[in-house]
């Protein structure tokens, strides 16, 4: 078990540094560059050419790729942030440390100031969101599942295919027309501002429910499935047949054995939550990391996507790590 | 009587007809291809149907905009008529959704039989490739992707195909990996036939049923993607009526005029929900087998 996480660890490491590479590579792509970012749209054409020199942006890509990983794991000093370009950039932290993921040229400040305040708002709306999910979809999903064919699990499977077909800005701008437009309970923005007029609470009410109405449509199909085939097993035929009440046949047979599968997929949720947080921090104006991910791919801020895009690999592939874990530990049988 | 004519079928060894053949026997199914083609039907008629220009601006209709005589479902924030946009932009939508997923499939297919078929380093390079793009974030891969390489038809297309591609690659290796030892695969190499005649006439017609399936989920699933580049402001450019594009406009106006965000985001539902009922009823199909 032990070799078996270290290997995967490793391959996780490997990864985030293949896709940072690409990540690197599409961002060529973008008209501008660091320098021109960094200087503004009234610079003179002159004043760019020579950060760009300065700044060595001639150099051919790998070369200023292993410069950036230089940067991050603190070998190198941020060339952008060299106090004899005099352009006042400067990480209150040091020169070199590892982790440093550079100088933001859309906020005009250190990456490291901008992205971890925005990934705690996030991970508080994901949080809350997971809260959500995980519950409702099992009820769901289970429900659903016990009598694969009945007239609620019908009812129950279209209601989950509805709520898988509504995007979340679709949702967004649904639940805003009813309970902001029509019924005026809730506030139709989210700057988490304990002054903006509504408590904290009712501000993160409509984005929560947009996240998790969404993928809780999708788990709760996985769990029903997973449900509906453990009833059709033969040892929950058994328990049946042996006279045990409905119930207990649900709670103490069926259930453990249907809630491995969805296991795994309720914690590659934390993927398309990602995804999604994106889309719902744009419809409330939510100050949170999927926001300025899109704010910085507009831009062109490379060291910004660089950053957000290894957090958000990061979270993705280590809760895959997690979940195939998790799945040995359940299952004895994938275990050999 | 038809039970009698499909066993009749199968006792003299000919194929069950096959799984779209067998759809209207599916209720949900049907609902789902039902919704399709309401706006499959109406992006084709688009140009026939007495609309007024989508991009047309009737500045006398703004200070009313709600639905009126001339303009039934009133108009955009612009004053540009919300129905005649919404079918021009699900004609947008049923033009680069599935010519996105079909570009998707031909790659996806191709490194999915490569990979099956050759084993070896072939394989091992494709699926680590596949493994990287497939542990993004979709959406996070999307918006550096077109940010980048800048909205456009084309480039959406690109990147649903850079996004998906990997994922069908791993459903086709997987399926060739079980068929290619096969007793008709065996049968194909006694009389000759060369790898690609192998690959393509006798693996991939063997692939379908999974398929089929997997494609209208992706056909929902990219209709859930265009609609959200357009929201993100990633999508076609301005005039094109692109029904993320106008929910996005018309969100800042939800609490006068909400039925501008909500025509379109109802169009987009319906539409999803067509894909998904369809590619559900499919499912049902192929598990009754």
């Amino acid at each position: 078990m032990t070799r078996y996480i270290l290997r995967r660890t490793l391959e996780m490491l490997v990864t985030l540094l293949v896709a940072s590479f690409l990540v690197f590579v599409v961002t060529e792509f973008s008209p501008g560059n660091v320098a021109r970012k960094t200087l503004g749209a009234f610079a003179l054409q002159e004043q760019v050419d020579l950060l760009y020199k300065k700044l060595h942006l001639n150099d051919p890509l790998l070369v200023r790729y292993v410069r950036w990983v230089g940067v991050l794991t603190g070998i190198e000093a941020d060339p952008l942030q060299d106090p004899a370009l005099g352009l006042g950039f400067k990480d209150p932290r040091r020169a070199r440390y590892f982790g440093n993921f550079g100088y933001s040229t859309l906020y005009k400040a250190p990456v490291n100031d901008v992205l971890w305040d925005r990934l705690g708002n996030t991970a508080l709306l994901a949080g809350l969101a997971f809260a959500v999910i995980v519950p409702l979809s099992l009820v769901l999903g289970v429900l659903a599942g016990m009598r694969a064919g009945s007239v609620l699990d019908r009812a129950l499977s279209t209601l989950a295919i509805v709520m898988t077909s509504i995007p979340e800005y679709a949702l967004g701008v649904l639940l805003v027309a009813v309970f902001v437009v029509a019924l005026g309970v809730l506030p139709g923005t989210s700057p988490l501002d304990p002054n903006a007029g509504w408590s904290i609470a009712a501000q993160l009410v409509l984005p929560v429910s947009v996240l998790a109405l969404y993928d809780a449509g999708y788990v709760a199909r996985i769990v029903r499935a997973s449900m509906a085939e453990v009833m059709a097993r033969p040892f929950v035929r058994t328990a049946v047949l042996k006279g045990l009440p409905r119930r207990q046949v649900i709670v103490n047979h069926a259930l453990r054995n249907a809630l491995i599968a969805p296991f795994t997929v309720i914690l590659l949720q934390i993927n398309w939550l990602i995804g999604g947080v994106v889309v719902t921090e744009l419809v409330f104006a939510y100050p949170g990391f999927g926001r300025m991910l899109l704010d910085a791919s507009l831009f062109g801020d490379v060291a910004l996507i660089e950053a957000a895009t290894l957090v958000a690999l990061f979270v993705a592939t280590a809760t895959q790590l997690l979940s195939d874990v998790g799945y040995r530990v359940l299952d004895p049988q994938a275990r050999r | 009587m038809s039970g009698l004519l499909v066993s009749a079928a199968e006792s003299a060894g000919r194929p069950r007809p096959g799984l779209l053949r067998r759809l209207p026997r599916s209720g949900v199914a049907m609902v789902g291809l039902a919704l399709v083609l309401f706006w499959v039907v109406l992006a084709l008629l688009a140009p026939v149907l007495p609309l007024a220009d989508p991009n047309a601006q009737d500045y006398l209709a703004m200070a009313h905009p709600g639905s009126s005589a001339k303009h039934w479902l009133g108009v955009d924030p612009l004053g540009r008529d919300m129905l005649s946009r919404l079918i021009w932009g699900g004609r947008t939508v049923l033009a680069v959704a599935p010519t996105a997923v079909l570009a998707a499939y031909a790659a996806g297919i191709a490194m999915g039989l490569l990979a099956g078929y050759y084993r070896g380093w072939v394989d091992v390079a494709i699926s680590r490739i596949s493994d990287v793009i497939l542990s993004f974030p979709v959406v996070v891969l999307y918006v550096i992707l077109i940010a980048n390489i800048g909205p456009s038809a084309l480039n959406i297309v690109v990147a649903v195909v850079l996004a998906s591609a990997p994922g069908i690659a791993r459903i086709v290796r997987g399926l060739t990996l079980s068929l290619i030892h096969q007793e008709f695969v065996a049968a194909a190499y006694l009389r000759r036939e060369t790898d690609l005649f192998v690959m393509l006439i006798e693996v991939l017609p063997n692939c379908r049923a999974p398929l089929i399936t997997d494609f209208c989920l992706r056909l929902g699933y990219t209709t859930i993607t265009i609609g959200t580049l357009g929201f993100l402001g990633l999508g076609l450019p301005p005039p094109a009526p692109d029904w993320g594009g106008m929910v996005k406009q018309a969100t800042s106006m939800i609490t006068v005029f909400p039925h501008m965000a909500l025509y379109p985001a109802i169009a987009i539902v319906t539409l999803i929900l067509g894909f998904n009922l369809l590619a559900d009823g499919l499912t049902e199909l192929s598990q009754a087998d």
